[in-house]
């Protein structure tokens, strides 16, 4: 029998962040991962994160403001306000806990620059900066004795007179299936990458927590809103950090001209992302590319400069290249990296479902909107990670006892073992390329209702085959292929919510470019799309909007 | 190794690999050899091939991956006989001219299924080098105060990823369980050279008393080589030991060693392998000295037993400058 007071499910920054405060609280907490909590992909941020300083002359409207024209204006301003003004004390607090930051002259923290602000106050540590943090929050997570289920796979949630209860869950290394009651549960499941092919995510970044979440009835909040990177390694997508343009590296076409000129002539190479993978895109498409690629060119920086401040980068560049960055410009192109939409949040992390909340890339508070800046990813997860972990703790107050049911555990082992007991068919593998591909293909840097609708139908074609694939491994002990099978099922969902995301919002705005309807629309569209998962709606999902909160900023056009 | 241009140009390439296989589940434990052949890229990572058997080939096939970018540390395994992290392991730098790749769990560590091994045994160690920050003061606003040097050279040991391979390869843990093991040592050498740390003389002195401790790796530089990430684990270890000796931790044997190894050379300009024996065990440490008996006699039996009295070297002169100009040095 397990039970908690809450139950945080993701070892990543957001839950360990939060299960740091529960944990101060002095309430029972425990953390459910898939991977063990240094496996998470919150390992894979290289660049830093974004906070104004006051010491150092910053001020946090500056980077609310740059964070709101950065999401095109679609964020809730009264989440970016909680979000940058505690940015500075959630840093420093990092920093306490034992984060290497790097320093300037005078032994306090230093910055560097970064996309979409013209104020450097990106703190890091090398190009390692999100492994470098999630290290230190293990360290904390050990120091403090903390619980982790360590490769535990949720396969559902409690749902009990409309409140969350807990979580039914598999045991990889012994395939065995249990229920863990708790009072709340905080979903820090991370994103959904791999809905896409190729994708700077992990394996892992399989959208488990959104699609957890709208099944349990929470609405998925502008899905459309997908963030294409603009320097990923050609064929293995694999990601190289904006911080090299912080650093001063050029972006340049076949011709050897800094394209960025012609659309961002005062950011240049640091406008918002979705601006430089639109223009990085049109160089492509319009035969000004190398091979699908343009260049990243560090050369003027010099070898002891990379290797000082972007020592990963050189190793990636090395070792799956073989380009030695120093002497040879390293191709890149647009790549899929990160999900702005997700479960819809409030402030404190809440979602709609009493006793489940919401941290990290699987949520939408929403402070990226249509487009996130670059460091601010890290800064979303410790912000609201500690928010959510604190309104967790106030709410189980109110919680008088654990659930009691069987019933879930009941019916999640005979849904898991029907799976296994399916006759051979397709592979997992075969169908979720078919889907990843499809919604690359459909719901790309330019998109217009053709693709769109192109996506869907792919969409509709796999969902017809996701009776028909079938398990290979029969086995308990560390059975994968069964959790694929239901990584799957969870990317299905997450990618009806996208299409319908994108197939609602007839504008465009960030992230979300339609060729079709090149401009945005503020005075129909200035909404966020909400996508309910409803056997009842056409396709499965039923989609509302709600509008945008604006406080003190009026959406102005974006110039950069 | 063929011309990596010309490999590039083809579509695809062979890859056949010979994996060790393990199902705790079929009566009680069985291990076995598979072999494997699959057509990928040919820029293609040994994990890329293994994923490819795994989702077209095997899908009873377990292991672990995650990030594919050498950052999650996940895919340690061992390739070859020796350990490494596949994703950034290149098929046609192992296997230029095709050859079968043997693939094998990491070493030293119990293993669950197939590739997969526990990871209790690493964390154990991470766990008893006290691996979190212990200030002795906090800032009552703002950051510590560290110079950026300071901090850049932790980055040794913060490139660490957990991934196991130094643990896998570690020849002392081969042999003796209880070692406080490479990378747990390279945490903790991250703590002792933090300046925002307080308990320096502490960690330092528990990491020279312990059983298993800093003075039980036998340098032999594995760590070093397996490493994916440059922490060489080894070297923080070397460290470790200088600054436990400068810190005033010369009470064990592994300093005693290092003393007599130190003056035998100076004086005679070889080692006298019998006093450095004694010296190690200390010469009023009885029952250590006990301890030592029974390899005396076994060596004395097989003629190995080195000479009472120590030779020297005719001429020392250069033994002698040579311990002086490091001296200077230092």
């Amino acid at each position: 029998m397990y039970e908690h007071d809450v139950l945080i499910i993701g070892g990543g920054l957001a839950g360990l962040r939060a299960a740091v405060e529960v944990t101060r609280a002095g309430a029972d907490v425990a953390v459910i991962s898939k991977v063990h909590p240094v496996r998470s992909h919150s390992n894979a941020a290289q660049g830093g994160i974004n906070a104004p300083l006051t010491d150092r002359g910053d001020e946090w409207e500056g980077h609310a403001y740059d964070t709101i024209k950065g999401s095109d204006f679609l964020a809730d301003q009264d989440a970016v306000e909680v979000m940058s003004s505690e940015a500075g004390e959630a840093v420093l607090e990092l920093e306490r806990m034992g984060v290497i930051f790097s320093r300037g002259e005078d032994g306090k923290l230093g910055t560097r620059a970064f996309g979409g602000q013209k104020v450097a106050r990106t703190f890091f540590v090398g190009a390692i900066t999100g492994s470098a943090i999630l290290h230190v929050l293990f360290e904390q997570s050990l120091k403090l004795g903390l619980n982790v289920y360590e490769e535990w796979f949720v396969t559902k949630l409690i749902i009990e007179d409309g409140a969350c209860r807990g979580v039914v869950a598999i045991d990889l290394k012994t395939g065995e299936m249990h229920t863990i009651r708790a009072k709340a549960v905080i979903m820090a499941a991370g994103g959904a990458g791999r809905v896409f092919e190729p994708s700077t995510n992990a394996l892992i970044c399989t959208g488990d927590g959104l699609s957890l979440a709208y099944r349990a009835g929470v609405p998925l909040m502008d899905m459309e809103m997908i963030q294409y990177h603009p320097t990923t390694l050609a064929r293995t997508g694999i990601l190289m950090s904006e911080a090299a343009r912080g650093e001063g590296a050029y972006l340049l076409n076949a011709s050897g001209e800094r394209f960025m000129e012609k659309t961002a002539p005062d950011y240049m190479e640091l406008a918002s992302r979705d601006v430089v993978s639109r223009a990085e895109q049109t160089e492509i498409d319009e035969g000004r590319g190398i091979d699908g690629n343009v260049l990243l060119d560090l050369r003027h920086l010099g070898r002891s400069y990379i290797e000082a401040k972007l020592g990963y980068l050189q190793e990636v560049s090395v070792e799956f290249l073989g380009i030695d960055m120093a002497e040879q410009p390293v191709p890149v192109q647009p790549g899929m990296h990160y999900i702005m939409g997700g479960i819809k949040t409030d402030v404190n992390g809440a979602t709609n479902v009493p006793g489940l909340y919401a941290a990290g890339e699987c949520a939408n508070v929403s402070v990226h909107g249509a487009n996130r800046l670059g460091a601010n990813s890290l800064l979303d997860t410790v912000v609201f990670g500690r928010r959510s972990g604190v309104h967790a703790v106030e709410y189980i107050k109110s919680v008088r006892a654990h659930s009691k049911t069987e019933e879930d555990l009941a019916s999640e082992n005979a849904r898991l073992q029907a799976l296994l007991d399916r006759p051979k068919g397709e592979r997992v593998a075969t169908v979720r390329d078919d889907m990843a591909r499809g919604m690359t293909k459909g719901i790309g840097v330019f998109r217009d209702q053709a693709s769109m609708e192109g996506a869907l139908e792919n969409l509709k074609n796999v969902k017809s085959r996701m009776g028909g694939f079938s398990i290979e491994n029969k086995g308990k002990v560390f059975n994968t292929d069964l959790m694929f099978g239901l990584e799957l099922e969870f990317m299905v969902d997450c990618a009806e919510a996208v299409v319908a995301g994108a197939l609602t919002r007839k504008e465009s705005r960030g992230a979300h470019f339609r060729t079709d309807i090149t401009e945005r629309d503020d005075e129909n569209w200035l909404k966020h799309t909400l996508m309910y998962q409803d056997d009842e709606a056409e396709d499965g999902v039923r989609v509302e909007t709600s509008d945008v909160k604006i406080t003190q900023w009026e959406p102005v056009k974006r110039v950069y | 190794m063929p011309d990596a241009k010309q490999a590039t140009e083809q579509q695809t390439i062979n890859v056949k690999l010979k994996v060790k296989r393990y199902d705790p589940a079929d009566s009680g434990g069985k291990t076995w050899w598979q072999e494997y052949e699959v057509d990928v890229h040919p820029d293609s990572t040994v994990l890329d091939s293994l994923i490819e058997v795994r989702e077209q080939n095997d899908g009873t096939l377990a292991m672990r991956c995650a990030c594919r970018a050498s950052i999650c540390g996940s895919c340690g395994m061992k390739v070859n006989g020796s350990a490494k992290l596949v994703c950034k392991t290149r098929v046609i730098d192992v296997a230029p001219n095709g050859e079968q790749l043997i693939i094998e769990p990491m070493g030293n560590q119990h293993v669950v299924k197939d590739l997969v091994v526990s990871l209790d045994t690493f964390f154990s160690q991470i766990k008893r080098v006290e691996p979190f920050l212990q200030p002795d003061h906090v800032p009552a606003q703002g950051e510590y105060i560290a110079s950026n040097s300071s901090m850049e050279n932790l980055l040794t040991s913060m490139n660490c990823i957990m991934c196991g391979c130094c643990v896998s390869d570690c020849t002392v843990l081969e042999v003796d369980a209880n070692f406080i093991g490479p990378a747990a040592l390279a945490k903790a050498w991250r703590f002792t050279e933090d300046p925002r740390d307080g308990k320096r003389d502490e960690r330092l002195k528990m990491l020279n008393d312990e059983d298993g401790g800093m003075w039980d790796c036998t340098r032999c530089m594995k760590c070093v080589d397996v490493c994916p990430k440059g922490v060489a684990p080894m070297d923080r270890i070397m460290e470790l030991r200088e600054a436990a000796i400068k810190a005033g931790n010369t009470n064990t044997p592994g300093y005693h060693h290092t003393e007599s190894f130190y003056n035998s050379v100076k004086k005679n300009g070889r080692l006298d392998e019998t006093r450095l024996a004694i010296d190690s065990a200390g010469w009023t440490n009885l029952p250590r000295l006990l301890d030592l008996a029974p390899i005396g006699i076994a060596a004395m039996r097989k003629g190995k037993l080195p000479p009472l009295m120590p030779h020297k070297s005719e001429d020392n002169q250069k033994v002698k400058d040579l311990y002086k100009s490091v001296e200077d040095e230092s």
